[in-house]
């Protein structure tokens, strides 16, 4: 792997940038592998990645039906914070956050992550009694957070309008200056170089459809361009479409696809330096670096798999944009897109082994799981290689929708991405 | 975007007159009080999810607010038929993997 520096920058500008080498190489895949990884978004290449890097397992496939990072890792709008109420969520998003603070330099490859703080804003009482007891849970596991009151989230974000006088008053806030955003296909393409760099097979263009499973131990994945490919272990990570491969496999799972929309404005100047997300008013906005405003929202209701959802979800995410911005109402929309969401009744991931022997799940993350990118990557590596659940994903198992130990973050996950 | 018929109201409507409310035609346990853990979890939390023909429940919110149910292919987003609640569909759903607990009958659950 070419390591990148300023200097080979420079370099590579004497030769008019025409000499850069592949990111990563394009194989064929061989008949056999430790561990078959389903889906090559964020989550399933950072779970090749840790495989190969931290516990010496590198011969490792990912196996991806379209390219690399276009499923909801290319679609989502990049927030990234870890002010989750309960501990066993906040332990596992915290340990992303961990992990991102040292992403670029650990990759060599820059994933722009840039914390820039995020606002989850209240507008009622009961909102601020909700702020105050997560910000005070946040803090007593030792993750960053404060409550703000209107005149300090003014100070944040002075083009916001924070007077009393409006339908739905900004009251306060919870800042967690850690949070922020990253560059969602970069964090893709830099787990895809450092897990081909380590020997990893990344496969596209080519989908799973089915399963060998011999007496309820999975033995190898059938694929569409290659035929049956024999594994050890396989790891699903395809987010939206996790229910359609379980019941390739007889299973059923804890969750539903639905689509979820974002939208971007065309560039304008600086205006927003921070993350502002808001439950009550139902919708979200950052400024990305081009400086597009990134805005999201809620679910489209109903189930689907279309990648695109319906108009008046998006009227309703920009009419609370404006709701909190006036200033905006002139700002053209420039591109609008949907993914497919997986959401878990708890609004948490399942990180889960499943009746059949070998054959694994992460998914679940429906609209928040970016941010944990590179933490559910880790656990789940740490999981597939040791044959054991790792500690902080043993809460998240399929089972706890029959045990009843669910873990409600509707709460801190809402609207909030 | 849908423009979704009202069997009630016997109009076409728009989408945002209406509430989606998820899986039709989950049956209710007949004997709630023997059920095991495992059968209650997959009435409760579990459902088909397919990806194609789905039937659905869906409430007419800003209208009659009467309930019904569609057949709509979750892939499409196609409409294949509207009925009242009562009727049966006639457009079969996409493969699923269906509730081991299907028929909620207490000798089975316990079983399990
Ligand atoms: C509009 C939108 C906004 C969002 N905003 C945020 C946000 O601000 N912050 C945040 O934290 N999260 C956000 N999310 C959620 C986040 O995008 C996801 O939780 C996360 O990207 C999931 O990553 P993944 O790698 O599991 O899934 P994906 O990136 O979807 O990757 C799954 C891959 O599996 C492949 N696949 C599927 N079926 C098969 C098959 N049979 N064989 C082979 N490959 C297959 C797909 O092609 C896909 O590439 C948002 C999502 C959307 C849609
Ligand atoms: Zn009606």
């Amino acid at each position: 792997m070419q390591h990148y520096s300023g200097f080979g920058l420079l370099k590579h500008a004497m030769s008019h940038h025409e000499n850069w080498q592949r990111v990563w190489r394009n194989p064929t895949p061989k008949k056999s592998y430790d561990v078959v990884i389903v889906g090559g978004g964020g989550h399933g290449l950072a779970t090749a990645y840790y495989l190969a890097k931290e516990f010496g397992i590198t011969n490792v496939a990912v196996i991806e039906k379209g390219y690399l990072g276009g499923g909801n890792t290319a679609r989502n709008t990049t927030i990234v914070r870890s002010n989750y109420l309960w501990d066993e969520s906040a332990f596992l998003y915290e340990h992303a956050m961990k992990l991102w603070e040292g992403l670029s330099q650990d990759l060599n490859y820059n994933v722009m992550f840039s914390q820039r703080g995020v606002l989850n804003l209240g507008h009622t009482l009961q909102d601020m009694r909700d702020i105050s007891r997560r910000v005070n849970a946040n803090r007593l596991n030792g993750i960053d957070g404060e409550m703000l009151d209107a005149q300090q989230v003014k100070e944040i974000v002075p083009d916001m309008d924070c007077s009393a006088n409006r339908r739905y008053p900004v009251m306060g806030a919870s800042w967690q200056p850690r949070g922020g955003v990253a560059r969602h296909d970069a964090v893709a393409w830099g787990f895809a170089r450092g897990a081909d760099a380590l020997g990893v097979d990344l496969i596209q263009q080519c989908a799973v459809e089915g399963f060998e499973i011999e007496d309820g131990t999975v033995t190898g994945v059938k694929t569409t361009q290659y035929g049956t490919i024999n594994a050890g272990k396989v790891g699903c990570v395809v987010a939206g479409n996790s229910g359609v491969l379980a019941g390739m496999a007889g299973l059923r799972l804890p969750l539903e696809s639905h689509p979820l929309q974002a939208l971007v404005s065309e560039p304008i100047k600086p205006i927003l330096d921070t993350v502002v997300m808001s439950n009550h008013v139902h919708g979200y906005v950052s400024q990305s670096d081009k400086g597009d405003l990134v805005i999201g929202a809620g679910i489209d209701g109903y189930n689907g798999y279309g990648q695109r959802g319906s108009y008046p979800t998006i009227e309703h995410t920009v009419s609370a944009i404006l709701e909190l911005f006036p200033i905006f109402s002139r700002v053209r929309m420039n591109r609008q897109w949907g993914g497919i969401v997986d959401t878990t009744p708890d609004a948490c991931p399942l990180i889960s082994k499943t009746e059949i022997e070998n054959l694994y799940f992460n998914c679940g993350w429906g609209t928040g799981g970016f941010k944990a990118t590179p933490g559910s990557g880790h656990v789940f590596a740490a999981s597939l290689a040791k044959g054991e659940m790792h500690e902080l994903a043993k809460p998240f198992s399929i089972d706890r929708f029959n045990t009843g130990a669910l873990i409600d973050e509707h709460g801190a996950a809402g609207v909030a991405h | 975007m849908f423009l979704i018929y009202c069997p009630y109201c016997e109009e076409e409507r728009a989408e945002e007159e209406f509430h989606a409310s998820g899986e039709a035609h989950i049956v209710r346990p007949t004997d709630p009080e023997s059920l095991s853990d495992e059968a209650w979890g997959d009435y409760v939390f579990f459902r088909k999810n397919p990806r194609g023909n789905h039937h659905e429940l869906w409430q007419h919110t800003t209208g009659c607010r009467k309930f019904f149910y569609m057949t709509r292919d979750t892939a499409t987003y196609e409409i294949k038929e509207i009925y009242k609640v009562g009727e049966q569909p006639n457009v079969a759903t996409a493969p699923a993997v269906p509730n081991k607990y299907d028929q909620f009958s207490s000798a089975q659950a316990v079983k399990k």
